[in-house]
């Protein structure tokens, strides 16, 4: 039996899955913290958007982006998959492309700063 | 010893006479500390010769006693009756088809097995006069825990992706071939990737993770799929990115 090229898609959803574990919960207690008005200083947004404006921040934010939407598409296409839905090939172009289209805007917006 | 009486509704399935299977109840007076299994003995022994079930070693040691319990695959020799309230419902193992009764048919498991090639291959032979293959305690730790599969299949029946897909070779067979890829002494990882790097290998796994929690022995087959796959990614990434790299 050939090899499987299933790693191709695979490798970004696991990677992206391991940074979605350790982000997604202190991403969620920062905006709780923010929306009750306690984030701290160092996390304010005028902070943030002078990080931002940095080249290699831009690129790192940019491939946090992308590996956790690629992440959530994957396990999105395996779950559809499990649940019955049996066009893998048109789930799978239509969640990898919401993932793309979500990396691009990140893009846009990030070279607008 | 306190006795008391415990229903049991079985899956009865004689391919000779009956179209279809269905379900037959026993009242059966079981003592307290029984399991499931001594409760089917002594329907055998006692009210009906006649149901068809297998079993060996009454220690969770054999693998043979696997059925569905309640809905869950379990060693019927391990289930103690005490765990279960009302009617216990007993059916082969799932995904598997019957051949009768509670004995199901095995062998799409047993060829999955072969072809995962389950045993040392040795990088180079060489002669009983260089003595044995030695290994450090280490070595044996890193796949120690997948050598204790007693093949009793519950992760199979556990599996919703083996259901799906019946060509998947499965939780049991790629923590084996994975226990061999850990060994120190064995050079066959190469041929068994062949294997279980195809997509119907760790590839039609979708990491529910219920083989690794019916299992016995705590092999934890979901873990050694997830190690085979991030190790087969590696090779990938290797052989497409990165040609002029050696194996």
């Amino acid at each position: 039996m050939a090899r499987s090229n299933k790693p191709i898609v695979w490798g970004p959803f696991a990677a992206g899955g391991t940074l979605t574990a350790f982000l997604t919960p202190a991403l969620i207690l920062l905006t709780l913290l923010a929306a009750l008005g306690h984030a701290p200083d160092l996390l304010a947004y005028e902070r943030l958007h002078a990080v931002a404006s940095h080249w290699l921040a831009k690129l790192v934010i940019v491939g946090i982006v992308f590996l956790s939407l690629w992440s959530a598409a994957h396990r999105l296409r395996i779950t559809l998959y499990d649940l019955g839905m049996r066009a893998d090939a048109l789930v799978a172009t239509v969640v990898y492309l919401i993932a793309v289209a979500g990396t691009l805007a990140a893009i846009v917006y990030l070279l607008r700063i | 010893m306190s006795e008391r009486v415990v229903e049991l509704e079985v899956l009865r399935y004689n391919p000779e006479t009956d179209s279809e299977p269905h379900f037959q109840r026993y009242s059966v007076s079981c003592e307290e500390e029984w399991v499931v299994l001594d409760a089917l003995n002594k329907i055998k022994e006692t009210i009906d010769p006649t149901l068809s079930y297998r079993w060996s070693c009454h220690m969770a040691v054999c693998g043979s006693c696997g059925m569905m319990v309640n809905g869950e695959p379990k060693l019927a020799c391990k289930a103690f009756l005490r765990t279960f309230d009302g009617v216990i419902r007993v059916e082969p193992l799932a995904h598997f088809p019957i051949e009768r009764d509670l004995v199901t048919v095995i062998d799409d498991f047993v060829m999955k097995l072969k072809r995962v090639k389950p045993y040392l291959i040795p990088k180079q032979d060489k002669p009983v006069s260089e003595g044995e293959y030695l290994q450090t305690p280490a070595e044996l730790k890193k796949y120690k825990q997948y050598t204790l599969c007693i093949n009793c299949m519950l992760c199979y029946a556990a599996c919703p992706e083996y259901g799906l897909i019946p060509n998947y070779i499965g939780p049991a067979a790629i923590a084996l071939a994975h226990r061999y890829n850990q060994d120190s002494r064995d050079g066959g990882r190469d041929e068994r990737q062949e294997e279980i790097a195809a997509t119907e290998g760790v590839w039609d796994c979708s990491f529910v993770g219920a083989c690794s929690e019916v299992c016995p022995e705590h092999v934890d087959p979901a873990g050694a799929i997830q190690q085979v796959k991030i190790k087969s990614m590696v090779d990938w990434y290797k052989e497409h990115l990165m040609p002029w790299v050696k194996k």
